[in-house]
Order: structure tokens, then C-alpha cells, then sequence
């Protein structure tokens, strides 16, 4: 292994100043169950490792202004049993605690999550769906940016993390009468990655849907939004069935996953791509009126 | 040039001072340099949970974390279960529920069913079963974890 120096930076401005001095050969590292079997298999071979997960900033995970702040070390078992996450965004909490198992959950980090780019991403499909937004440090400043747009649609992040950092994660909670669900299927519950999981956002006015967001993955090179059945979606009757099972059928020719010896044929995923927005519509409609549990 | 710093962290109650390199797993850690081969290395991916310890009283995979991570935290193997060398409850019912076969699983689930203990004295089994699935077994079947389970936080109610 080629890694010299593991190094633990306190602020946002030191972990920078760490990168630029290792000039593309620094990597940063905040939970480290990707990176780690990564370094085995020299997909990387960094001559330092920078964690910041120390970083007082990035510690953050809490509710402000109907907004959930998710810092850059907050874990997905911290996520997923965060009582405000739970309340005002239960997509994301769900996503977060189907990730891997208890001990994956306890170390890795939702920020990592989505810079781990992986087209199957429980917790990076939640946050599309949602609308979240990174907030990403370089040396040039912060900016924001969705995270839907740090895919590179070749498999791949457009953080990069030699250079710059993903500070936190916020997102704008759907808020009164809105309701979100994730749902997942895989051959096993644990420690599986899934054969499709879909979230699904939906806005209401209390009667019809305003508007609705999907994410499905893995059925292409990053979470997939079915732009065309969340159009269907929008002005739609709260929990009109015949609405969601069009949608549904739309979400499922929309998406092209692959064969997949893993994972079933293509034929069989559509088919589940469509069950599983149809549920997921109609969980996330449970959820809507206020005072009803999750 | 390894880089090789000497980091401290709290190990079963002692207080341990090691070198360890800069993306040296924990689970290597513990097994080469501190002799606790208590910690299985099973897949060496995160699937199998064999190497399980606890990092701050949480269950983590210890060969897919950066021994670096340990430092200034408490970490406990199965070697600190008990360390009176007497069997602790949990180890006691992982015997009498037949949770036990060949063993190689065995160190990290009992880790995890003493996180899920300390932290609900009394959990439904649905608690039990989601705490317990970050690990495989090949022998014994799951319903004795379980079992296991129930019967040790029955004994840590008595005594």
C-alpha cells in the first residue's frame, strides 16, 4: 500500500490546505468502508489520506427552518434514527437504514455516500428525490449544488475528492402536505444491494398533488428521475390510484436497467420499477396528513 | 516511507499505545500487532461481519476501517467481554441456546448483541434480528442467535 501519511485535519481550511499540498495525491477520507476496499484494489492509491470527520463543522445533523442539515460526518445510522429526519423526511431516513448492515451504518457517511457515485445508492436515490443540495468546499469557495448534478454520467462523481470536499448535505424537508417513501427490493434484507429501490417525494395542497419526485436506482449510471411520470403526477388527485398506476407504468418504461446476473433481467426490473413506484406512491401518501404515524 | 505514527486508544478498559501504518485496517491491528486474534477476518469486504468490534460502543467491520479511526476511542474485542475470565451472560447463553458451532462468527456477534443489550435492555425481536444482520453464518442457522439473545438479556435482568 502505497498510502504514507493518514493525516486529521480540524477545520474545513486545514483539510484544504492538506489537499493543495499534496497536489492531487491527498484523497479524503470520512467513514472509509468504499475508500478502504478501494486502496486494496488500487482504484486509488493516494500517498496521503485526509479525514475529516473530525471536523467540528461537519458534525452537524440537525433541523433549521424546515431544512435538515446533514454535515459531512454524519453517519447513516445517525441519519436514519434522527427524530427530525424521521418526521419531515422519512424517504431519507428509510434509504439510511437499509444501507448495508448495522456496522457499515455506524461508520460510513451519507456525504460519502454520494460521492461514492454508486448507481444503487440508497441514501444518494432518497436525496435526488428530495431535491437535496451539496455544499462543496474547494479553494475557490463554497458553492451549492443539487446532488443530482455530481454525476458525471459515466459512473462517477464530479466532486473530486483530491481537491475539494462535500461539507454537508441539505435539504429542504417536503414540509405540510407533503409526504416521501423509499422502497427497496433485494434478495436478502441485510448486507444486499438492491435489485431496484425507488423514493418518491409528493407535494400536495391537501387534495391534489402539486408535484411529485421520483428517484429509482439502479437502473442507470446514477438515481434516475422519471421525468414523464412525475409530469403524470403533477395535478393528479391525492391518492388517486388510477394516477399512480400510470405513472407507474410510465416510471417503468422510462428506465432501462440492464441484464444483470446479480440482479434479474431487464425484464423482470421494469416490472419491478413499476411495482415499486406504485408503492412507494402510495406510502408516501399515507403520510401526508398530519397527526397520522411515520 | 510507511509513515508509521503511534497512536493510543482505550482497549478493553487498557489504555494501549501502537504503530500502526496509515491505512492499516483496525482488524489487522488488533490481530498482528495486539495479539487479539479474538477478531476474525472472514471476507475482508464488510459482508460477513466476522470482524466486528466495538468502536464507542457501536458495532463496526474493524478490516474496513483505518485503525487510524481508533484513536483517542474506546474499543472493545471479545477478549474484553469479561475480563475476569469468567463467561459473560451473553457468551454463557450464546452456549445454552446452541448459538455456537464452529465459533468463527461467533466473537462478532456477541459484540453486536452486547451494543443491542447496553443500549435496550429488553429488545423486541424484530431489534434483535435487525442487530444482527451484519453477520453470516454457516452453521448453526440464525433462529439460536436469537434465542441467544433473549436468554442473555434475561440473565443480565437478574443479576
Amino acid at each position: 500500500m502505497s498510502v504514507q501519511q493518514y493525516l486529521t485535519p480540524l477545520t474545513a481550511g486545514e483539510a484544504l490546505a492538506q489537499l493543495a499540498g499534496f497536489a492531487g495525491e491527498g484523497r479524503l477520507i470520512a467513514g472509509g468502508t468504499d475508500l478502504m476496499l478501494w486502496l486494496k484494489k488500487k482504484k486509488f492509491s493516494p500517498k496521503a489520506l485526509i479525514d475529516i470527520t473530525g471536523i467540528e463543522e461537519f458534525q452537524s445533523l440537525e433541523e433549521s427552518g424546515g431544512e435538515l442539515i446533514i454535515g459531512a460526518a454524519a453517519t447513516h445510522a445517525e441519519v436514519a434514527l434522527h427524530p427530525a429526519v424521521r418526521r419531515l423526511a422519512p424517504v431519507l431516513a428509510e434509504a439510511c437504514g437499509s444501507v448495508g448492515s448495522p456496522q457499515v451504518r455506524n461508520i460510513a457517511t451519507v456525504a460519502g455516500n454520494v460521492v461514492s457515485a454508486q448507481p444503487a445508492a440508497d441514501a444518494a436515490v432518497a436525496l435526488v428525490a428530495l431535491g437535496a443540495q451539496a455544499e462543496i468546499i474547494s479553494s475557490g469557495g463554497r458553492r451549492a449544488i443539487p446532488v443530482e448534478e455530481l454525476y458525471t454520467g459515466a459512473g462517477g462523481s464530479t466532486v473530486d475528492s483530491t481537491r475539494e470536499i462535500v461539507g454537508r448535505i441539505v435539504v429542504r424537508a417536503p414540509g405540510p402536505g407533503g409526504g416521501s417513501a423509499f422502497v427497496r427490493m433485494s434478495p436478502r434484507e441485510a448486507l444486499a444491494l438492491p435489485i431496484v429501490n425507488v423514493a418518491a417525494v409528493l407535494y400536495t395542497d391537501g387534495s391534489v398533488i402539486t408535484s411529485a419526485r421520483l428517484a429509482i436506482g439502479p437502473v442507470a449510471r446514477q438515481p434516475f428521475r422519471p421525468l414523464q411520470a412525475e409530469k403524470l403526477l403533477a395535478g393528479a388527485p391525492m391518492g388517486s390510484l388510477e394516477a399512480f398506476e400510470k405513472a407507474a407504468e410510465t416510471a417503468g418504461r422510462e428506465s432501462s436497467p440492464r441484464d444483470s446476473l446479480l440482479r434479474g433481467s431487464a425484464l423482470y426490473r421494469r416490472q419491478l420499477v413499476r411495482v415499486l413506484v406504485r408503492r412507494a406512491l402510495q406510502e408516501a401518501t399515507v403520510r401526508i396528513a398530519p397527526g397520522k404515524e411515520g | 516511507m510507511t509513515g508509521t505514527q503511534i497512536i493510543s486508544f482505550t482497549l478493553n478498559g487498557e489504555q494501549v499505545e501502537v504503530a500502526v501504518k496509515p491505512a492499516e485496517s483496525l482488524a489487522d491491528v488488533l490481530r498482528k500487532k495486539l495479539l487479539l486474534t479474538g477478531t476474525k477476518k472472514g471476507c475482508e469486504e464488510g459482508e460477513c461481519g466476522a470482524c466486528t468490534v466495538l468502536l464507542g460502543g457501536r458495532p463496526v467491520n474493524s478490516c474496513l476501517i483505518p485503525a487510524m479511526k481508533a484513536r483517542g476511542k474506546e474499543v472493545i474485542t471479545i477478549e474484553g467481554l469479561s475480563p475476569s475470565g469468567e463467561l459473560h451472560p451473553i457468551q454463557q447463553a450464546f452456549i445454552e441456546a446452541g448459538a455456537v458451532q464452529c465459533g468463527f462468527c461467533t466473537p462478532g456477534l456477541i459484540l453486536s448483541a452486547k451494543s443491542l443489550l447496553d443500549r435496550t435492555p429488553l429488545p423486541e425481536e424484530e431489534e434483535i434480528k435487525t442487530e444482527l444482520s451484519g453477520h453470516l453464518c454457516r452453521c448453526t442457522g440464525y433462529t439460536q442467535f436469537v434465542e441467544a439473545v433473549r436468554l442473555a438479556a434475561e440473565k443480565m435482568k437478574q443479576s
